[in-house]
């Protein structure tokens, strides 16, 4: 018994935590419609899971406390039975009804993720490319023509659209209060959409293992009032120094470096691996160089031409 | 290569004393071995033995070895991660550890323990002499030996693989992991894994061809179901790894580009290779746990297990769904929502089967009379235990809230929630329930309770601190974090969980220990007055298993039998035929090692020849006449009389 107060009173705990104000979990204290979305899911996902696990322990604690040997008489003898066709499609149906239930709030939420963030249809994305190498991120913003390294800065009330790709092994970009991440790949871009509420600093990072490093991974993000904003991009482009290719190239080898800002991307020089798989016209030269053959990608076809 | 390359002289003293604990155990071995002159027992009984009861035996101790070097690894990461930028161990050795971790417990230890446990009670169960190929089951095994010989000695030899235990590219190609550590992994995982295959054609064969007479289909006992079913996967599963695993050496060792980032290779084709070998692996874990289970409730509830029928058609949709569901350990690498809702339904889907199957336990208790021994705890333990874990599956199928979970702690606070009390819960339960059958004596059941009551409390101080750092933002795999994240409290309160484990592990390996010593070895056959046909020959079990080969008419045929006081069968002693012994099983799967060990640093001259050898053992064997021996009447009788007597 003592185990089942241990489950009990640790439910208790999280369903304590979770209804709690201060100190709220990261993934349940969302900044953005994203992050906002994805939490809703969760919450509902538990409360449903809450009530199955409910249910189960009730019947346990039911048999273990009344058929116990110990109560039961020593000539009690158990009768044979071989199952019930009623209980049986009782315990059949229920499940499938949940899963059902289930499987429509993932579609429609997952469909929700995956495109402009509600409320922000009619806006125009700011595009954001992050790519990792070693053990940090490259932002670049094509619109503005600036680039940043290991902090991302963003006007809130707009949607945002980060491209994704990677230097080198699989990473993951993870904003937790703002979306839900992504892996970034060396031979195509992933997209995630996300927006900003409410102007703060957010914990981003990587969460899918790459060597060494991999625990210091993090990056800033920050989401700022658009005046704010204009007035840090105009900042970068008058003071920034520019990215050159050999700058670059030598950024990519280091394993660490701290915050670095530039008023030029490297998206020029070195593009991003995108629209090379899906019959883009792309020189043949620059095919051999970066990407697989068209054909063997039959995943993130819709996505990769959305973002084309 | 320099000597100081070869072998990891870092200066770690962790690591020092590992190797010299290891040299100081082998010497030991040796020496007592000498000593005690047992040298040529080892040979004639165990290293050669063909006997599917004797190989059990073997893998289980092999596994219970492989418990504790993973659980080892397991406390240090836990120790690590204890406290905000611990010190204990570095990034490197941080990241071997993990992957360690994983292999070790998952390939090197729950599946040794479940063929094991299946080795030993299988043919019993379905009243057999043997298994199908008894010598190929002696090559499985040692192939397997072979394979975590090879990877553990990575250790102190070369460095272990550090890429995480599913070895993703590009991370594990040579470019970002130049030791010999990925090459280890590749070869010793597809050593074990020859064997594993091998397993998997035998016991397929053995179900379905050695069954006693009148065992139909829907007489099997539950656990052989199970195990039929896990071998099925097997059959289809590990040939996907073997061309993973051959890829991977190609790509690392060959210059091949199957996985790399240029030249048209794929990092995603290996994590989909990997996956669609991996999740029907998780399967293969845990059917059989779900059989072991289903033995030790209907015994100790005196009841026969509920729904019998849905019991059997609920494991077979859960086998076909394991194949299509291995997309959702990576919703996130962008396949877009088309492809990530139809593996989050076929995911989900898993569920109903698996709530059938909680539904029949429960309802096998109903009306029961339920004794409280050690296997039964905790096999009672697994049903809420292991509803968590499933029902957190669920959560991690939807795909939208999988982008906030996936790479978290609570993911890995679910796999644990599923894989320790599922199958590791079965194995020690099925450990203890079986012990008597194979040795003739039970364990000590007040150790057994006590060594319960520690890894079960422990297991839930352990991991359920992991579900809320997950839901918190932190992510697996990280060696350190800083103290303002506020992970610290938590983290050190699952590092008091995994030192409660481990005490509960060494309580269990003491139990074992005081058993051997001092428990009363006045057991019959049929100590825990079970239900199925292991339990009607005598313990210890005679190499020929039954004296006479039962006749089936009912599922559970041996309780009614005892109730009716019928016997199983009646017909006279007749001379048995057996397998004769070999010791080639064990000779190929030292030149497997060797070849293994030299390709692992390209040694490619002795690697052909040690190559070689192996096709020479295999050659010899096919010119072999060796047609087995006969058990005469004589020796039946006199066998059964020192055993206690005819049993029915």
């Amino acid at each position: 018994m003592k185990k089942k107060w241990l489950l009990l009173s640790a439910i208790f705990t999280i369903a304590t935590v979770l209804a709690g104000c201060e100190n709220r979990l990261m993934i349940l204290d969302p900044k953005g419609p994203q992050a906002k979305t994805l939490s809703d899911t969760i919450i509902l996902s538990i409360i449903v899971m809450a009530g199955i696990l409910f249910v189960v322990y009730v019947l346990y604690a039911f048999m273990l406390v009344k058929y116990r040997a110990s109560k039961m008489g020593d000539d009690y003898e158990p009768p044979h039975e071989h199952g019930s066709k009623t209980l049986e499609i009782i315990w059949t149906v229920i499940p499938i009804i949940i899963v059902v239930f289930l499987s429509v709030v993932t579609v429609q939420t997952t469909s929700e993720v995956e495109s402009k963030p509600l409320g922000y249809e009619d806006q125009e994305p700011l595009v954001i490319y992050a790519s990792s190498s070693n053990w940090k991120w490259h932002f670049s913003y094509p619109e503005e023509g600036i680039e940043t390294v290991n902090y991302v800065n963003m006007p809130v009330d707009r949607p945002v659209e980060f491209r994704l790709y990677s230097y080198g092994p699989i990473t993951s970009f993870w904003i937790p209060q703002l979306a839900g991440q992504k892996y970034a790949m060396s031979a195509h871009v992933t997209k995630i959409n996300m927006a900003a509420d409410v102007p703060g600093s957010f914990m981003g990072r990587n969460s899918n293992f790459n060597g060494q490093g991999y625990a210091q991974m993090e990056f800033e993000a920050q989401a700022m009032t658009p005046a704010d904003y204009e007035e840090w991009v105009n900042d970068v482009k008058t003071t920034a120094p520019e990215l050159s290719e050999a700058e670059f190239d030598e950024l990519l080898e280091t394993d660490f470096v701290g915050r670095q800002t530039y008023s030029s991307t490297h998206l020029e020089f070195s593009p991003a691996p995108e629209g090379q798989h899906h019959g883009a016209p792309v020189s043949d030269e620059e095919e051999m160089k970066t990407a697989p053959s068209s054909e063997t990608d039959h995943f993130n076809h819709k996505d990769a031409e959305e973002a084309e | 290569m320099k000597w100081d390359e070869f072998f990891v002289f870092t200066g770690d003293p962790m690591l020092f004393a590992a190797m010299i604990s290891i040299i100081v155990g082998a010497i030991s071995i040796v020496v007592g071995l000498t000593y005690f002159k047992k040298w040529a027992y080892l040979w004639r009984e165990w290293l050669t033995t063909v006997d599917h009861k004797k190989i059990g035996v073997m893998y289980i101790l092999v596994a219970l070895i492989m418990l504790f070097r993973g659980g080892v690894d397991a406390l240090l990461m836990r120790g690590q991660t204890a406290m905000p930028e611990n010190g204990l161990l570095n990034a490197q050795h941080y990241n071997e550890i993990f992957t360690t971790h994983g292999v070790i417990m998952i390939l090197f230890m729950a599946m040794p323990f479940i063929i094991g446990l299946m080795n030993v009670i299988i043919p019993l169960q379905i009243g057999a002499r043997d298994v199908a190929f008894p010598r190929l089951n002696s090559v499985s095994f040692w192939l397997f030996a072979a394979g975590a010989g090879l990877f553990n000695i990575s250790f102190i030899i070369g460095g272990s693989p550090d890429a995480g235990w599913s070895a993703y590219f590009p991370l594990a190609s040579l470019e970002f992991s130049p030791t010999v550590g990925n090459n280890y992994y590749a070869l010793s995982l597809q050593i074990a894994g020859l064997g594993t295959l091998m397993t998997g054609i035998n016991f397929v064969v053995t179900i379905l061809k050695m069954r006693a007479p009148g065992m139909t289909w829907m007489k099997m006992p539950m656990f052989t179901w199970s195990v039929l079913i896990t071998n099925v996967i097997i059959v289809f599963a590990f040939p996907v790894l073997t061309v993973a695993l051959a890829l991977m050496t190609m790509d690392r060792q060959f210059g091949t580009k199957f996985f790399a980032m240029q030249d048209g290779g794929m990092d995603m084709l290996w994590a989909n290779l990997f996956w669609v070998w991996g999740h029907p692996e998780v399967y293969i874990v845990i059917l059989p746990a779900f059989g072991i289970f289903s033995e030790i409730i209907s015994t100790f509830a005196r009841k026969n297990l509920y729904g019998y029928k849905s019991m059997v058609v609920s494991m077979v949709a859960i086998s076909l769904l394991s194949f299509v569901v291995w997309a959702h350990h990576f919703y996130t690498m962008g396949h877009g929502v088309m492809v990530n809702s139809i593996f989050s339904i076929s995911t989900m889907a898993i569920a109903v089967p698996t709530g059938v199957k909680i539904f029949n336990w429960l309802l096998t208790l109903h009306k029961g009379k339920i004794s409280f021994t050690t296997p039964m705890l905790y096999s009672l333990a697994f049903i809420p235990i292991f509803t968590i874990g499933g029902v957190t599956g669920v959560m991690l199928a939807m795909a939208s809230a999988d982008y906030q979970y996936h790479n978290t702690m609570f993911l890995v606070a679910h796999f644990h929630y599923v894989l320790i009390p599922g199958t590791v819960f079965a194995v020690i339960a099925g450990f203890h329930f079986w012990f008597p059958k194979v040795f003739g004596f039970r364990l000590n059941e007040k150790l057994g309770k006590l060594g319960f009551w520690f890894i079960t409390i422990s297991f839930n101080v352990a991991f359920f601190p992991l579900f809320i750092l997950g839901l918190n933002g932190m992510t697996r795999r990280m060696y350190t974090y800083s103290e303002s994240t506020g992970y610290g409290p938590l983290n050190m309160l699952s590092f008091i969980g995994a030192v409660g484990l481990g005490i509960g592990f060494i309580i269990l390996v003491y139990n074992i220990y005081w058993s051997i010593r001092y428990s009363p070895r006045d057991e019959d056959g049929d100590p825990w007055d079970a239900r199925s046909l292991e339990w009607a020959t005598h313990s210890p079990v005679p190499v020929y298993n039954f004296a006479r080969v039962p006749k089936i008419n009912e599922l559970d045929a041996f309780w009614f039998a005892k109730k009716n006081n019928r016997m199983l069968s009646d017909d006279p002693y007749e001379p048995i035929h057996m397998p004769s012994n070999s010791g080639m099983p064990f000779l190929m799967s030292g030149a497997f090692f060797a070849a293994g060990f030299c390709a692992v640093f390209s040694w490619w001259i002795p690697a052909i020849i040690f190559t070689i050898a192996i096709f020479v053992f295999m050659a010899l064997r096919s010119f072999e006449q060796d047609h087995g021996y006969y058990i005469s009447v004589e020796e039946i009788e006199r066998t059964e009389r020192e055993l206690g007597g005819d049993k029915k």
